[in-house]
This record gives C-alpha cells, sequence and structure tokens, in this order.
C-alpha cells in the first residue's frame, strides 16, 4: 500500500491501487450502508439459528423451525387436498349420470380422471387412450361391454374376467379350433364369412359354407346379424373395429385358440370417487354413449336374458 | 500531481449523513419544478379515478392493470397478455425518451420528474410548513427534546406517513376498481396482496422520501452514473461559469478594486437552496441533479446586485469554452438540436409509428388450433378416420360475438364437438364467443376411410356487421401415404 496518497483536487485519499493510470479514491461509506450490513449479518446469523445451515457428517443443522422442504410440501400436498375435499364429496354424492357434461363439477372429474387414467390406465391402453392390438381403444365409438358412464363405470369397478370380484363382466369364447369344435377347413371358411360381412373379404364360396358354419357356432354370442352383444362382450364383428386383428390370419387365429382379455376390477384398488372420475374422462374421450335411462328394472331384465 | 509527503488523514471508513436543510426559493425554474410536481402528482394520483365507458362486458376504468383477468386497458386501447410487446415498446421508447432527454437537457429526468425528486420536494416543502426555513430547520435540529421539538417531529412524521400511505394506496388503485377496492380495503375484503403492497410502499415513501432524499440519487440509484456516460461537451448542464466568477470577493472588495474579483460574491445562496446539498462551483458531481435552483438563488442575487444573471446556468461545456475565449453565447435551440438528439427523436418517432400502425391494424378476432398428437388419429366402428383438436376462438371485443367455424379441404370430413352431438356433425359449426373471452373448444373431425393424410384449414368467420376472421392450417392423419 505504498502508493497511498492524497488526490489533490478532492482532497481524498486513494486507496493505493493503480490501473493503467486510474486510481481509486478511499471515500467513506455512508453511514447507513454499514448499518444496513451489518443488519444482513444479524439476519443471515438469525437465519442460521431459526434455518437448516449447517452441513454436518451426516445430515445437517435442523434449525429451531423445523422447517424442511419434505415438510412443506407435505404441507401443500395436505392443503391440496383438503382443498379438494368438497369437490370430490360432490362427486361422490352425485349419481354418474346425472354429472352434466360442461358443468365445473364435470370439468373437474375429466380432469381429475385424466390424472389417474395416466397413472392406472396408461400401461395397457396407451397415453393417449389409444388402446393396444388385444387392449380396445377409448376413442372409438365400439364398446365391448356398454358405452355410457355407468356401463364404463361398472366394467372399471369390477374389471373384465377379473379372478378377484364375483361381479366381474364374464364370458368365455370357446377355443373352436384348438379344442377341435371345428376343423381347419371350417375355421378358415367361418373367418372368411366374417370379413366379408365388413367387405374385407369377398363373399366367394368359403365365406357361403362358412355362413352356415357361423349360424350354428358363432350366432348364440354373436348374433345371427354378427353384430355382437354386449351382454356377453361378444364384440360386433361387421364394423371396422378389429381388437386382436383384422386379417384373415388374425381372425384364423381367433377362432381358433380364442381370446379372452383380462382387466383388473380396479374397485379393490382405487376409492369409488377415482373410478366415477376415470369413467367420465373415459367417456369423454369422443366415443361416449349417452346414457339412458332404462324403463323399468324387470323389463331391463328379462330384455338381457338372452341365450 | 504527486505529493512527497501524504498528509496524515485520520481514517473514516463511513460517514454519518450531512443533513441538507434547502432554502426556499422563487424563481423561473422553481415555478417549473412545481408545474412539474403538480403534474405528476396530479397524473399519479387522479389517473386511477377516471372512467371510461367500455360497455358492459369490460371495466370501466380509464387505466387498469387487471392481473387477475390477465388485461391491461388504456383508455380505448385494451392489451391482452400476448400483446404485451405494446408495453415493451411503450417501455423502449420511454427508454430512448430518456437518452434524448439527457442527451439534449442533460440530467432533466433527475432534476424535475424523477418521483425521489418530487417526493422528496414535496416532502422538503412539509419541512418548511412544520420547521419553517432553512435556518429555523436547523436550529430546531440543533435544539434539545424539548416538548415543541417532540410535537413538531411528531407532526412532521405524521404527514410524512400519511403522504406515503397516500402514496402507496394510490399505486393498488391500478390494479383494481379504485371505487370498490378503497371501499374493500377499509372494510378489511381487499386482497391481502393490496394491503402489503399499500404496506411496503408506505414504508419505503415514507423512509426514501422523509430520510433517505439525496442518498438515494448519490448512493443508491444507477440512473446517474448511466447519465454521466450519455453526457458529452454539447449537453446542456447547470454550470457555474467560473471564469466569470472567480476570484470571489465580496462587493466592498469589488467597489474598492474594480477588475480585482470576480462576479461571485460567495453568498452560498446557491449551496443553500441545492437539495442534495452540493456546491455547483466544485464543477459538475453527481450530487448534482440539475434542478437549476442554484440558478434562480445566483440570478437573484446578480439582480440585486445590477450584475448580468447566468453566473450559474444552463449551458453546454463547448458554450462555456467558447465564451471564455470571448464568443458570444449560441441560442438555445441550437444546444438542442445536434446530430445525437436528431437520431434519437427519430428512433423514437419510429418505435412510436410502429407501434401505432401495429394497433391499428391489429386482429380483435382470431383461430389457434392444437392437434391432439397421441394418438395421431382413431378408427371408428364404421371405418371413419378420426382427428382430434383443440381450436381455440378468441374474442378481444368487449361484447359476445356469433361466429362460425368452417371446414375447407379435406373432402367429406365433418367435424362435432362436446357440444354438438356427433349425429348433427357437419363441416361448419356455429359458435357464439362470449366477450372479451377466449373459448376452447373440443373438435372431433371425421373423414371417410381411405382419405389421405393431408392438410386442411379451419376457417373463423365473424358473423356480426364488423365481420373479420381468420385461418388456421392443420393436418389430417390417416393410416397410408401422404398424397
Amino acid at each position: 500500500m505504498a502508493n497511498k496518497r492524497i488526490d489533490e483536487p478532492t482532497g481524498v485519499e486513494t486507496v493505493g491501487h493503480e490501473w493503467d493510470g486510474i486510481e481509486e479514491l478511499n471515500n467513506p461509506l455512508p453511514r447507513w450502508w454499514v448499518w444496513t450490513t451489518y443488519l444482513t449479518i444479524i439476519f443471515a446469523i438469525g437465519y442460521m439459528i431459526v434455518y437448516p445451515a449447517i452441513p454436518l457428517l451426516h445430515s445437517g443443522t435442523e434449525g429451531l423451525w423445523g422447517w424442511s422442504s419434505r415438510g412443506q410440501l407435505a404441507a401443500e400436498l395436505k392443503a391440496a387436498n383438503e382443498a379438494k375435499g368438497e369437490t370430490l364429496a360432490a362427486i361422490a354424492a352425485a349419481p354418474i349420470e346425472t354429472i352434466a357434461p360442461g358443468s365445473d363439477l364435470y370439468n373437474k372429474a375429466v380432469a381429475g380422471g385424466k390424472a389417474a387414467f395416466r397413472q392406472n390406465c396408461v400401461q395397457c391402453h396407451g397415453a393417449g387412450a389409444a388402446g393396444n392390438p388385444g387392449y380396445p381403444s377409448l376413442k372409438d365409438d365400439d364398446w365391448l361391454w356398454g358405452g355410457n358412464v355407468q356401463e364404463i363405470e361398472t366394467t372399471i369397478a369390477h374389471g373384465i374376467r377379473s379372478p378377484d370380484d364375483a361381479a366381474t363382466r364374464s364370458s368365455l369364447m370357446p377355443s373352436f379350433g384348438r379344442d377341435g369344435i371345428l376343423a381347419p377347413a371350417q375355421v378358415n371358411d367361418v373367418a372368411s364369412y366374417v370379413l366379408s360381412l365388413s367387405g374385407k373379404a369377398p363373399n366367394d364360396a368359403a365365406a357361403q359354407s362358412g355362413a352356415a358354419i357361423f349360424t350354428a357356432n358363432c350366432a348364440v354370442c354373436h348374433g345371427n346379424d354378427a353384430k355382437g352383444s354386449r351382454a356377453f362382450g361378444a364384440p360386433n364383428l361387421t364394423d371396422a373395429v378389429w381388437l386382436y386383428g383384422g386379417s384373415h390370419d388374425k381372425v384364423v387365429a381367433s377362432v381358433t385358440n380364442a381370446h379372452a382379455g383380462v382387466m383388473p376390477a380396479w374397485g379393490a384398488k382405487l376409492d369409488p370417487v377415482t373410478i366415477k372420475m376415470l369413467a367420465l374422462y373415459v367417456h369423454s374421450l369422443g366415443g361416449g354413449e349417452d346414457f339412458v335411462e332404462a324403463p323399468t328394472t324387470p323389463a331391463a331384465e328379462s330384455g338381457n336374458a338372452q341365450p | 500531481m504527486h505529493s512527497p509527503e501524504p498528509a496524515k488523514q485520520p481514517s473514516h471508513l463511513y460517514e454519518k449523513r450531512k443533513a441538507v436543510f434547502p432554502k426556499a426559493v422563487d424563481g423561473r425554474f422553481r415555478r417549473f419544478k412545481w408545474l412539474v410536481m403538480a403534474l405528476t402528482l396530479g397524473v399519479y394520483y387522479i389517473t386511477p379515478w377516471l372512467r371510461w365507458d367500455r360497455g358492459p362486458y369490460a371495466p370501466n376504468q380509464a387505466v387498469l392493470v387487471d392481473l387477475a383477468h390477465r388485461r391491461f386497458y388504456m383508455f380505448s386501447i385494451e392489451i391482452w397478455p400476448q400483446e404485451f410487446y405494446f408495453v415493451a415498446g411503450l417501455l423502449i421508447m420511454a427508454g430512448i425518451g430518456l437518452f434524448l432527454v439527457t442527451s439534449a437537457v442533460g440530467r432533466a429526468w433527475c432534476g424535475y420528474a424523477c418521483p425521489q425528486t418530487v417526493w422528496t420536494d414535496l416532502y422538503q416543502h412539509v419541512d418548511r410548513l412544520i420547521d419553517g426555513d432553512r435556518n429555523a430547520q436547523m436550529r430546531l435540529e440543533a435544539a434539545p427534546w424539548t416538548g415543541k421539538k417532540i410535537f413538531k417531529r411528531g407532526l412532521k412524521w405524521t404527514i410524512y406517513l400519511l403522504i406515503a400511505f397516500w402514496t402507496g394506496g394510490a399505486w393498488i388503485m391500478y390494479f383494481a376498481d379504485a371505487p370498490t377496492l378503497t371501499v374493500d380495503f377499509w372494510t378489511g375484503k381487499a386482497a391481502p396482496v393490496a394491503y402489503a403492497t399499500v404496506g411496503v410502499l408506505t414504508a419505503t415513501t415514507f423512509l426514501l422520501g422523509g430520510f433517505m432524499r439525496e442518498q438515494v440519487c448519490v448512493y443508491m440509484c444507477p440512473w446517474p452514473r448511466i447519465q454521466t456516460a450519455m453526457l458529452d461537451e454539447k449537453s446542456l448542464i447547470v454550470t457555474y461559469k467560473d471564469w466569470r466568477g472567480e476570484p470571489r470577493g465580496s462587493v466592498k472588495k469589488a467597489e474598492k478594486n474594480p477588475g480585482s474579483v470576480g462576479d461571485c460574491v460567495d453568498c452560498d445562496q446557491c449551496v443553500a437552496v441545492c437539495p442534495t446539498g452540493y456546491d455547483i462551483r466544485n464543477g459538475p458531481d453527481i450530487r448534482c441533479i440539475t434542478c437549476a435552483l442554484c440558478i434562480d438563488a445566483c440570478d437573484k442575487v446578480m439582480t440585486q446586485l445590477g450584475r448580468p444573471r447566468g453566473l450559474i446556468d444552463y449551458a453546454t461545456l463547448e458554450d462555456c469554452a467558447s465564451e471564455k475565449a470571448g464568443g458570444t453565447p449560441r441560442p438555445i435551440s441550437k444546444a438542442l438540436f445536434h446530430t445525437r438528439t436528431l437520431i434519437y427523436t427519430a428512433v423514437w418517432g419510429a418505435i412510436g409509428l410502429g407501434l401505432l400502425f401495429a394497433l391499428g391494424s391489429r386482429s380483435r378476432i382470431d383461430i389457434a388450433v392444437q392437434k391432439d398428437r397421441n394418438p395421431p388419429f382413431s378408427q371408428q366402428s364404421n371405418g371413419d378416420i378420426r382427428n382430434d383438436y383443440t381450436v381455440k376462438l378468441r374474442n378481444m371485443e368487449a361484447r359476445p360475438r356469433p361466429m362460425e367455424v368452417t371446414i375447407e379441404g379435406l373432402p367429406g370430413g365433418v367435424m362435432w364437438t362436446d357440444d354438438l352431438p356427433r349425429d348433427k356433425a357437419a363441416r361448419s359449426l356455429a359458435v357464439t364467443v362470449a366477450a372479451d373471452q377466449v373459448d376452447p373448444l373440443r373438435v372431433y373431425v371425421v373423414a371417410p376411410d381411405g382419405t389421405a393424410p393431408q392438410k386442411f384449414n379451419f376457417v373463423l368467420k365473424a358473423k356480426d356487421a364488423e365481420g373479420g376472421g381468420d385461418v388456421s392450417e392443420v393436418r389430417f392423419d390417416a393410416p397410408g401415404e401422404e398424397e
């Protein structure tokens, strides 16, 4: 610090450093500035005492106020859940078909269902609900077991062929080829017939011979017109949607070995409100069917009682 | 320059603020300062109370920053968040405006219009009102804490606090309907952030205007440093004409020995009136905010002595040099209009015109379409290919507008929405978009099986007298190759 000197025009001492002829004057700080610095030091000491601050070997000091980011997250989650409570209670109280599309409650339920879908359903049905071979698309207007909100809710709650749920939706297609009910040539013919219904194969001799086989073996579940039956989850065979593939080979494989897809009964894993929200979300994807009130319960039952 | 034996100075690491007690002064610059103060404070306090009729669907406050609904209203202009570039443009204009003002008339912003200056000035008038002028203020400051002093300080600080509170209170009026907010504020129903904002602004106004004053300009504010870099020898600054004033001497001395002393009689009036306590005769300094009150004070003295005014005056350093050499002072217009100010004016004006043009030609109706990408398409039971879109219709007018969305292209394509049932699917869709809103629609578009992937347009048309519309091109995905 040998170069300290008094700057002549200002009468102020320099700090003693020089950079290319530029020197710095050692003007005093304003007193309030010094105070402010001391205040920040006091604040920092207080901060270190009340908040986690000093790293130790395994963790660190916890601070007098016991604050932690995990604790804050837990508190915020709790507050968020409490804030949701009223909405969830309202959803729980309303029968699913009375939650009107476009209403505030509906929008919230669909948003909740979307979140639950991401967590529980995308593994099979895909993030966009477009399905995969064997796992139906939820975006189309083709429903195996019914596409109104109530039916969807039942499907989600009880699952399909779920071994853990007595009320699960269940049906079993025989393995016509494997079990020898039909000869390979017959399977081939019936596949040709089925594909000819939707124009995917010509109405040739094989198809015509398949028609009789269909009436004898398949129509009991899939119907005489092959349009399926939701009572058995039997798919409509005249439309463009093929769960296990619509090529001739795939249809032959399906008739030979049959399929019996399983969906878990989510009622055992998710609470009823989440299932209701999931049903509304799935229904909102663009292919949902309108809910029509059944006229009377006995009539509806007798109507479904097909062999 | 180098003094071999540095004088032993006591080393002061810090220094107590030297209180400034500026003397009242009258003159043309003081009157101009009054005018600017009345104007700026008037604009600040009154603006939120101006009304502007926008019809039943929009607030009737002339200037309103509606953060909750993300709208900014300024008289007939309404700005949405995505139009924030208008605000950015205004800020850029304000910045260049400051450059322009600085290059033309020096630190005029600091001297007249800066809030710190305006409020400090206001508080200094409160000082004079309660404590009296400079000498009385200094006496009271030095006096012991008697009952009278305690009363005067209490009264003064209460007035400080009231002004500070009024300042903070006026600020929040820009962010909500002023009459409603006033009632809510006093009945305890306003948002916590409103009370917090008033509290913070009251505290800062009280502290910065009442006590920190020139310390803000000298130590805290970056602007004087920036302005210093923008000043040059062509900029008008407040200057003491030392060649005319020095050596200083009393009137007696001048009478005894004419010609031996300059015009400055060392009366220190220029220092007494200075709101930052600076002696302008020491030359330009960061403490000088160029409020020109010293010019008023000096002119008054010079007039009394029968000497020409302008010993301290607005002048450029260039003019000073030529005057010193015996030249005649240039007219002030010459100092104002030089290349740099003209360039700044041109840039400033160009941005302003650009903003006005953009404002006049902006669209008040808009369609934005986002296509669902997962899945890109789905097949329906009858074989139709369905694509899903989120369509946002924007109505920026303050009234509901009937609109029509139509599919252009995509042969055989029809659409439905969450409101329009699937069996009524059509190629066009009538929607009424609420006033001042974005209406999001889920739109499902189906086209017959075999439709190739292609692009098509959603066309939006307003079905009212004013008309207008917008188009958005989107993709339609389908199995197979693009045409």
